[in-house]
């Protein structure tokens, strides 16, 4: 067993007693109380477990606790502000892109990071960044929908 | 188990001589999965992500040295003009997310038949640079391959880098599937054209024990093309070549039926690739095409 310690949404947080082959989303979910990150397939497939590690969207399923340490991590409960939903997450709700829920998380840090980086993209490039996130309810049209009107309102921002 | 966690490279050598059973971790986007299943529980874990040089690539003169953890999403990104195939190969593992973590030193430590990186460095040609406490070698990448889901490496041996050589000419790289994304190959197919030496290269992937190249097809083609100089004209290939090329990389298969397809499927998938990523190819270098595919 070993102690881990990373930085969580900007803030710094340790866990004790984690098993050397427990996954960084075990170690959010079970240790530090954060279960918006989704545990579904555990080997990197269906996106429900996607956070941000150095800013890169990772599977957190798939990075051991370990490699973690001192790095920083961002998971969907990092993108409100002030208790406020998030742009991304207020176009998911308006947009209807919310069914059962479960694949969302994922979908919004998969998201927030395509926005983040491109406040214009085409429907190809939303697709190619959300490929990684299974949806079993929507059949993605709700969610293309979101991400457009997500980067729409962005771009109106700015 | 222990999580063992190298400052540096020697370090990590270090550990892997006094435990040459240990797994090394880079990407995690198979050993974790292993262990996420509980198909795996290793004594140790060798975590590669805190040694810097992994994770750094070089363009030499006749070959780009590409350190075994850079992720894949960064050869897509950065080495399209000096790896076309590898590249093509790369777009097309999984995910944003898996591409993101995973890279070709862990493609070659797993040494699935299925891995998308292996028909690319089968056709580019490229030796894999491996390093223990002993000393340092490189293995060419035909000899690395050795059965399914084993390597050239020896227990107390990593991956350090891999000495790609830089396109010469177009190169091509296809994938069946049966989706655009998150697919594990139901088989693929890699082709450069060396102009230079007036060879082809090939590369098939998930249609045999191991990835492998179809070498009577490039001997086959390599002949047809000096014989009617078409390297020098540049002139369309008659269809007859690109047929009987189909053919003998369809026989280079030892393919099995499995969850993701038949043999019969994957030899008959394997000729068509072979055909159409050549074409591909030729059609570049008529059109004067160099490096980039």
């Amino acid at each position: 067993m070993m102690r881990v310690g990373f930085t969580v949404n900007g803030v710094r947080r340790t866990a004790d007693g984690v098993w050397e082959g427990e996954s960084l989303l075990y170690v959010l979910r079970e240790r530090m109380g954060l279960p918006g990150s989704k545990n579904a397939c555990e080997q990197g497939e269906c996106g429900s477990c996607t956070v941000r590690l150095d800013g890169v969207p990772v599977c957190a399923c798939l990075i051991a606790a370990g490699q973690a340490q001192d790095r920083e991590v961002r998971t969907v409960e990092g993108l409100a502000e002030g208790g406020e939903p998030a742009s991304v997450q207020r176009a998911f709700l308006d947009a209807g892109a919310v069914q059962c829920g479960f694949c969302t998380p994922g979908l919004l840090v998969a998201a927030d990071e395509l926005l983040e980086r491109d406040t214009a993209p085409s429907d190809a490039d939303i697709r190619e960044a959300l490929s990684g996130n299974l949806c079993r309810c929507t059949g993605y049209e709700k969610i293309m929908d979101a991400v457009r009107l997500a980067a729409a309102r962005r771009r109106e921002a700015v | 188990m222990e999580f063992l966690r190298p400052g540096c490279w020697e370090e990590a050598l270090a550990a892997k001589a006094e435990h040459p059973a240990a797994v090394p971790l880079a990407g995690g986007t198979d050993v974790m999965v292993e262990i996420n299943l509980g198909h795996r529980r290793p004594g140790h874990l060798l975590d590669l992500g805190r040694i810097g040089e992994l994770s750094e690539w070089e363009v030499g003169e006749r070959e780009v040295r590409l350190g075994a953890c850079v992720p894949y999403a960064r050869i897509v990104g950065e080495l399209g003009r000096e790896l076309p195939a590898l590249a093509l190969a790369s777009r097309a593992v999984a995910s944003p997310q898996i591409r993101n973590r995973g890279g070709v030193g862990g493609n070659l430590g797993t040494a699935s038949p299925a891995g998308d990186a292996h028909p690319a460095l089968l056709a580019a040609g490229a030796e894999v640079e491996v390093e223990s406490v002993r000393g340092a070698r490189r293995i060419p990448i035909d000899e690395f391959y050795t059965g399914v889901k084993r390597n050239a490496l020896r227990p107390d041996e990593l991956i350090k880098r891999v000495h790609v050589v830089r396109a010469t000419g177009p190169q091509q790289f296809s994938k069946v599937g049966t989706r655009n994304a998150m697919v594990i190959a139901v088989c693929s197919f890699g082709l450069a054209l060396h102009p230079g030496s007036r060879t082809v290269r090939t590369g098939i992937g998930s249609a045999a024990p191991t990835p492998r190249r179809a070498a009577e097809a490039e001997a086959f083609l390599a002949g047809a093309l000096a014989e009617a100089g078409l390297w020098e004209s540049r002139r369309a290939v008659p269809p007859s070549v690109a047929k009987r090329f189909a053919a003998l990389a369809a026989g280079a298969c030892s393919p099995i039926d499995d969850v993701r397809g038949t043999a019969g499927h994957r030899r008959h998938a394997v000729g068509v690739m072979a055909r159409r990523t050549f074409l591909w190819a030729w059609e570049a270098y008529r059109n004067g095409a160099e490096g980039a595919a």
